[in-house]
């Protein structure tokens, strides 16, 4: 055959065979979506300087989803299991936060106690959260599922508890700007902070060997031993990993709507940062992993999001359609159902071969 | 060869269990004696308001005993209160008609999750986290509304009051008899039936089996994906009668129904001895889980002024100890086991 | 055809990917006789025990049974179905599960519908006296020694009226008594008229119970030999692939015998053990020399160096190393002062198969380096570039997924990823095993030459002839203990099988 047609399909399946090659398909297919649907999604307006537009509206509102998914990524590489309390340590740190700035008021027009405090109060608790996780899991070897369903379940309870069960609001201009716009700046606060936890997450990939760990504990912690590796402390730290970026997602969430509304911050997102994941091209079995790929998978989550909401779906409802899609993923990523399907395949194959002879045959 | 808990150790368990509940529940009638705690009455309260938990805890019990898990029960129970109240109030069919469609629902998340667990080994916990939001968000499809019942046979089914020869003398020395619910007796039942197929029938013990070691009971030529199957599908009747007693008791259809009722379920097994990497655990444990858990959240309801939500975080702090006290007990085990 | 012959297997081949595992292999086994299967690591009987029981499917030959026509066993199941039984050293029993269950589970006697547990406990009680296990048939499972466990285990193949008993090395982790126990039951099955097929690696045992030993090597048949008329040295010398006659004419390769023991030894050990897994032992390593442990599978060489490299936490005894007493309880620590080690099971130990061979090389130097200090691409890619050379790795590129090397080279991968931390003392275990010819050879010069840049290396291999070669100290291992050292003049293979054999040697020490 001709030559150039082989390095054309070459130049293809390189293509195809890049781990981002899929979730990227995934994202253009819902911007595709979404396009159609509302012919000026990709338009972008600037008044009062300020950026309007679908667009920016996504970026922004995937912010919490962004920086949860990656700390889903760790968790999941290396200990194969998920993390479902993360939405309720949001919650919680939100409480935290809110609780302190306002001193035990319900609603205050100015701080009661240093920001930075509430913040790293806040912080801290989420990764005496994440380490209670880590505990469990990498400890006590308890399923990573089992163990973060305890706090998946009190974790609400412990931030209505903080916040004495009311709205606690911080009605301060200053707090609102970390979910809002910071003023001059047409760019929404919280894309920042999902830029900049991946730029700082990628800094440390770059400059610790903490990816390499993770992936050899998460493919074979038994050969990780060997080497060297305590895959228990490993299994640990990617739990506070994943806490504490649950803590900071809160903040942000909590200063969108001024307020720690324990009930309804970080609500169904585990299930978001879990498909986010999964979407990404992460094996929830754990492994390898790509933390691009969770990022990407964040943004087509909440392009998704959006698109389903065009359609009129209401939020209570879109749990049904993001189910299916983890369903039908973790179907297609099953070695028992990649094995029948290749069963399957070879059969087809067989069957019209057989057809083709007895055609020639007759 | 991984070692699993001994008999003594789980009769340990289990004593611990109903002496923890003896405990809280003379404390709750020496504490709050004007409460009525010393009633009989508010002792059959506590099958009353959990008749729905005890029957969803029994089908957790058995999938947990396989060494699985389904955390979908919540939102399950939701969906049948929803589809129950849509049923009856909008679409005006009958109690009967409702009841049918609610084990029909649990039914199906029995199988199609059953399916996906056994026949294509994807990890139950993600199967079922799934379907946790699935059935959430198929309430929310019924109607985002609170549905209240008003259907006649249904609250007459609710509302029928079995009188019992026991009681209490009110102030003025009448005699006040101590009464249940049909619900209890059905839960009461389930509980026999299931303790009954556990102990005396060969899917329960190829149930107790495969917890106990999967890859030995292949071994000896048991059907592993099957009785798994069989286990989820029973779990999702069960799932689907506890949702519709649920209900029974509720009255009501909303989207935000039966919150975290898989925790309160997983609490009450794990705390009743049954182990989290399976093979062990008994009905009448899970039973005493259960009454736990409502002894908890009447205690702290008859308290008044702490918070409801204390009733999960005491929930999910006794279920963190009882895993805490496995894990000792089967590490301590594994390192004085017979090299 | 002999009458009372239950089992026979005829021109079994088996193969996989790149390895023969099993090539024209006749077996026979008759009614009422003890038969022993022996090899050592890759001979083929485990592949002969699964192909029999239907966990593989065979390429060429055929089984018969009862002498009959020849029959298809396509699972497990099936081959219980026709009276096959295996019994392995893993107990396939449930340890949640009493005594009565496990012997009757899935076939349950009934009354109404409903099991009938007083008469399970019955017929559990007769089968049990009937058999003379001393247990209660109430009592939990994972309560039971191993040998009772090992023992219902073989009740429940009894009376499940088994014709055919494979039991796969049941007494590896019984004490004598046990195994006593357990040869009286053997005894009185095969009065019974049952065939059993015993895989061990004990010779005693062999001695002590088998009428008939099938010999294995390399997945061929050696040959088949009454027990009588077998002495023990000559069981070891067909075992291990050499004739007896050849012995005298092997001739070390090495090139000049280097006395090391001249300088100071780089490890000391004195009294190192690790409960239940290798008795106490003393040993001393030099610089420069390549020591050999051997012995037969499961006979705690594998586990000493464990022991040594802190892969199994050492119980108790002291480790030198330049004279410098350390404590070494894991592997990190083994590593930092200088250690290696080639783990045997290189798809459980070894290899992380979805990383690629760049990453396989480095990993060992990087967790060395400690996390803080990553290394960079290019450093990384220069490191897998030099090994992927210098061992002759044949890769598609250093980015390629370890997996689809094939097992010769993933072994030189994981070599140059220990070679790489720049060990003094490396420790390879079964480095050769289930690679080609062309790839062993290179391994062994490779050690000649590393020893002679003043390395020391502790070697383990199954194949004798390939540590007269390399080796200039043998430590010989049985049964969990160190039992003799070899140097000089009698490292020779004769020397070596009599040490193994035990028994009848007498200067051992």
């Amino acid at each position: 055959m001709n030559n150039k047609g082989a390095k054309g399909s070459d130049t293809l399946r390189r293509i195809t065979g890049h781990h981002l090659f899929l979730p990227i398909v995934f994202l253009a297919v819902v911007l595709l979506a979404n396009v159609i649907k509302t012919p000026d999604f990709f338009e972008v307006s600037y008044s009062n300087g300020i950026l309007y537009g679908y667009v920016v509206d996504v970026v922004n509102r995937a912010s919490e989803l962004v920086i949860l998914a990656i700390g889903m990524t760790f968790v999941t590489a290396a200990s194969g299991g998920q993390d479902i309390s993360v939405g309720a340590v949001m919650a919680v740190s939100a409480a935290v936060c809110c609780q302190i700035l306002s001193g035990g008021e319900v609603s205050i027009t100015a701080f009661q106690n240093p920001l930075l405090l509430a913040v790293a109060a806040a912080l801290l608790v989420s990764m005496l959260c994440g380490a209670f996780n880590g505990l469990l899991v990498a400890r006590l070897n308890i399923q990573p599922m089992v163990a973060t369903l305890i706090l998946f379940t009190a974790g609400r309870g412990i931030a209505q508890l903080i916040t004495r069960g009311q709205i606690t609001y911080i009605r301060v201009e200053e707090y609102k700007l970390y979910g809002s716009y910071i003023p001059g700046c047409p760019i929404p606060t919280p894309i920042f902070f999902a830029a900049g936890t991946v730029i700082l997450v990628m800094l440390v990939l770059k400059f610790t060997a903490l990816g390499l760990y993770v992936e050899s504990v998460g493919i074979n912690s038994s050969a990780a031993r060997i080497v060297g590796l305590n895959a228990t402390r490993i299994k640990f730290i990617t739990y506070v990993i994943c806490g504490l970026l649950a803590g900071l997602a809160g903040f942000v969430a909590s200063s969108r709507i001024y307020s720690a509304d324990a009930n309804n911050i970080g609500l169904n997102l585990e299930m978001d940062a879990i498909l986010a994941v999964a979407l990404g091209g992460n094996l929830l079995s754990g492994g390898k992993f790509s933390l691009m790929g969770s990022v990407i998978g964040a943004y087509t989550i909440q392009a998704l999001t959006t698109t389903l909401y065009a359609m009129m779906i209401s939020s209570d409802q879109l749990p049904v359609y993001k189910a299916i899609v983890v369903i039908l993923i973790v179907v297609l990523q099953s070695p028992v159902f990649q094995q029948k399907f290749r069963d399957l395949r070879a059969k087809l194959r067989q069957n019209t071969a057989a057809s083709r002879k007895e055609g020639a045959a007759s | 060869m991984k070692k699993k808990l001994r008999f003594n150790d789980t009769g340990f368990l289990l004593a611990v269990t109903i002496g923890l509940f003896v405990l809280m529940y003379a404390a709750g009638m020496i504490v709050f004696a004007d409460a009525g705690f010393a009633k009989p009455q508010m002792f059959l309260n506590l099958f009353i308001s959990n008749a729905g938990l005890i029957v969803i805890s029994l089908g957790l019990t058995l999938v947990m005993i396989t060494g699985g898990i389904d955390i979908s029960v919540g939102s399950v129970t939701a969906l049948v209160a929803m589809a129950s109240a849509y049923l009856m109030e909008v679409a005006g069919s009958g109690a009967c008609t409702a009841l049918a469609v609610s084990l029909l629902i649990g039914l199906a998340f029995g199988l199609v999750q059953g399916y996906l667990i056994s026949y294509l080994d994807i990890q139950p916990f993600i199967v079922t986290l799934a379907g946790l939001f699935f059935g959430r968000g198929m309430t929310a499809v019924v109607s985002t509304q609170m549905i209240s019942i008003k259907n006649e046979t249904f609250l007459a089914w609710a509302n029928y009051k079995i009188y019992l020869p026991i009681g209490t003398h009110n102030k003025r020395g009448v005699f006040q008899p101590a009464y249940i619910y049909p619900t209890v007796i059905i839960a009461l039942a389930a509980l026999v039936v299931i303790a009954v197929a556990l102990k005396y029938t060969k899917f329960g013990r190829r149930v107790y089996a495969i917890g106990g070691s999967q890859q030995s009971s292949l071994m000896m030529g048991l059907n592993v994906r099957r009785t798994k199957f069989q286990a989820y599908l029973l779990n999702g009747f069960l799932v689907g009668l506890g949702g519709f007693l649920f209900t029974l008791n509720s009255c009501a259809g909303f989207v935000e129904q039966a919150k975290g009722l898989e925790m309160d379920a997983i609490s009450a097994s794990v705390i009743g001895g049954t182990l989290l990497s399976g093979g062990v655990g008994n009905p009448v444990g899970t039973l005493f889980g259960v009454l736990i858990k409502g002894t908890i959240s009447s205690l702290i309801t008859t308290q008044g002024t702490l918070s409801s939500w204390w009733v999960r975080i005491a929930l999910s702090s006794l279920l963190c100890f009882f895993i805490v006290l496995q894990s000792i007990i089967f590490s301590h085990k594994k390192k004085n086991a017979p090299h | 055809m002999e009458e009372n012959i239950v089992l026979t297997m005829r021109g079994i081949t088996k193969l996989f990917p790149g390895v023969k595992a099993l090539q024209n292999v006749d077996f026979t086994l008759r009614k009422g006789e003890i038969h022993a299967l022996m090899g050592e690591n890759g001979a083929g009987k485990s592949t002969l025990i699964k192909v029999l029981t239907g966990v593989y499917a065979m390429d060429r030959g055929e089984v018969c049974l009862d002498g009959g026509e020849p029959a298809m066993i396509r699972s497990p199941q099936e081959a219980l179905r026709r009276g096959i039984s295996t019994v392995y050293q893993e107990i396939n029993l449930c340890p949640n599960l009493t005594v009565a269950e496990n012997l009757f589970i899935d076939r349950e006697p009934r009354k109404r519908g409903l099991i009938d547990w007083k008469e399970m406990y019955r017929r559990s009680g007769e089968l049990l006296e009937r058999l003379e296990v001393a247990v209660e048939p109430t009592r939990q499972l994972g309560d039971c020694s191993i040998a009772i466990q090992q023992m219902i285990a073989i009740a429940r193949a009894v009376d499940m009226r088994c014709k055919v008993l494979i039991l796969d090395e049941p007494t590896s982790s019984l004490d004598d008594d046990e195994v006593e126990k357990l040869f009286e039951l053997m005894r009185r099955l095969k009065e019974q008229g049952v065939g059993i097929i015993f895989v061990t690696h004990f010779l005693e045992q062999v001695y002590a119970v088998c009428d008939r030993i099938t010999v294995l090597r390399n997945g061929e048949l050696v040959g088949e030999f009454l027990t009588a008329e077998l002495p023990r040295l000559q069981l070891v010398a067909k075992m291990l692939g050499k004739d007896f006659d050849d012995l005298a004419q092997i001739k070390s390769m090495k090139e000049t015998e280097r006395d090391s023991r001249q300088q100071a030894p780089l490890l000391e050990a004195q009294g190192l053990y690790c409960q239940g897994r290798v008795k106490p032992f003393n040993l001393c390593c030099y610089p420069g020399e390549v020591v050999g442990f051997t012995g037969l599978l499961g006979s705690g060489r594998s586990e000493l160096v464990r022991t040594l490299y802190g892969a199994d936490r050492p119980d108790g005894g002291t480790l030198k190393l330049r004279g410098k007493p350390v404590k070494i309880d894991t592997p990190l620590q083994a590593m930092m002062h200088g250690m290696a080690y080639l783990p045997e099971d290189r798809k459980r130990d070894g290899i992380f198969a979805d990383l690629s061979v760049r990453e396989n090389i480095i990993i060992a130097l990087q967790t060395k380096k400690g996390i803080f200090h990553p290394m960079g691409r290019r450093e990384m890619e220069n490191f897998a570039d030099k090994y992927i050379g210098l061992l002759q790795i044949k890769t598609a590129g250093r980015e390629t997924s370890i997996k689809s090397l094939s097992g010769g080279n993933q072994q030189k991968v994981i070599i140059g990823r220990w070679l790489l931390t720049n060990p003094e003392f490396l420790i390879l275990d079964e480095p050769t095993r289930g690679i080609d010819i062309g790839t062993k050879t290179e391994i062994q010069k490779l050690m000649l030459q590393l020893s002679e840049q003043g390395m020391s290396i502790a070697f383990i291999s199954s194949e004798i002839e390939e540590m007269l070669r390399t080796c200039s100290r043998m430590i010989v291992m049985r049964d969990h203990e160190k039992v003799g050292e070899l140097t000089g003049g009698d490292l020779s293979q004769e020397k070596i099988m009599h040490t193994i054999a035990g028994g009848g040697s007498d200067n051992e020490q």
